[in-house]
């Protein structure tokens, strides 16, 4: 869709940064690591905050590196209609951030879980969903211990009424179930849209979905290829 | 200029699940304590100087609103004594 260079941020503590580059670069997307202290290349057309345990986790996941001095850049990237692709750290990051709306904290099973999930596609005109179909059900992992989507009954509501909900965890045959939410997030919400299409997070691993080498799945290819 | 200590307390708006609290809580009861409920809060002590009580605790509600709490999950109360 896009069609660009994607600069994947690296953080102290990210650990998903490689593995994205290298989902990335199997879609023939240019994709390249950049550390957070060095600023965005100019030539940056992408971004992706990858998964990992920024800054330890330290007072609440992401919210150290949301307070990076690149995440100015990367909101005004967002602004100027640049894509943007949080992946579970990454979606932490940008939701403390401010990109999208929301926060991800504790599991409501107080573990860390690490599972295949299913996704149900709630929206297809984005970028990041293009490649599937209304209702789609796709497996993807998830690997966090605060992916718990919160936002507070209101806001949740204006959040549905805007169609801002990307994916919700569901049973293998689209349900969407108290049985099938891995965490307790409201609403079985696994991923968000920002402001615009073109920013959006998601708690699920998609670079771990993608290489079939390497992943029984590779239904998170479709989210990825946004940057193609 | 005046020595003070901002207390900033966080803690999870009503509501709000707390499955930390709430997996403390059945430690304890498995320790044969008696407890109807718990509730878990962070507390950040901040030392400052300010030219009064007023701008210090000020200084400590922004620290609060851009870094020390989530509005979207949180509460958080600001105390200010002399250091």
């Amino acid at each position: 869709m896009f069609g660009v260079t994607v600069s994947v941020v690296q953080f102290g503590g990210s650990n998903c940064d490689r593995d994205a580059v290298r989902a990335l670069g199997h879609l023939g997307v240019d994709a390249e690591r950049v550390w957070h202290e060095d600023g965005l290349p100019d030539d940056t057309e992408g971004i992706v905050l990858p998964g990992g345990f920024s800054y330890g986790d330290y007072l609440r996941a992401g919210a150290m590196a949301a307070r990076a001095p690149i995440m100015e850049e990367v909101r005004d990237a967002a602004a100027d209609g640049v894509p943007v692709l949080g992946v579970c750290n990454g979606a932490q990051i940008g939701s403390e951030a401010g990109l999208t709306p929301g926060a991800f904290t504790t599991n409501a099973s107080a573990r860390f879980q690490c599972e295949p999930v299913h996704l149900r596609v709630e929206r297809t005109d984005t970028p990041w969903t293009a490649a599937y179909d209304e209702g789609d059900v796709i497996e993807v992992p998830i690997a966090h211990g605060e992916g718990r989507f919160e936002i507070g009954d209101d806001a949740y509501d204006d959040l549905v009424a805007d169609d801002r909900v990307l994916f919700r965890y569901c049973d293998a045959d689209g349900n969407v179930t108290d049985d099938a939410n891995p965490n307790g997030s409201t609403g079985n919400v696994a991923g968000v849209l920002g402001e615009r299409e073109t920013v959006a997070v998601l708690m699920p691993h998609p670079e771990r979905a993608t290489l079939p080498d390497v992943a029984t799945s590779t239904d998170g290819a479709g989210i990825l290829e946004a940057f193609a | 200029m005046t020595d003070y200590t901002a207390t900033v307390t966080v803690r999870l708006k009503r509501g709000v699940l707390d499955p930390e609290a709430e997996t403390t809580k059945d430690a304890l009861e498995r320790l044969g304590f008696e407890l109807s409920g718990l509730r878990s809060a962070d507390r950040f002590e901040i030392d400052l100087s300010a030219d009064d009580a007023d701008a210090a605790a000020a200084r400590a509600d922004e620290m609060a609103e851009r870094l020390l709490a989530n509005p979207t999950i949180h509460d958080y109360e600001v105390a200010v004594e002399e250091r």
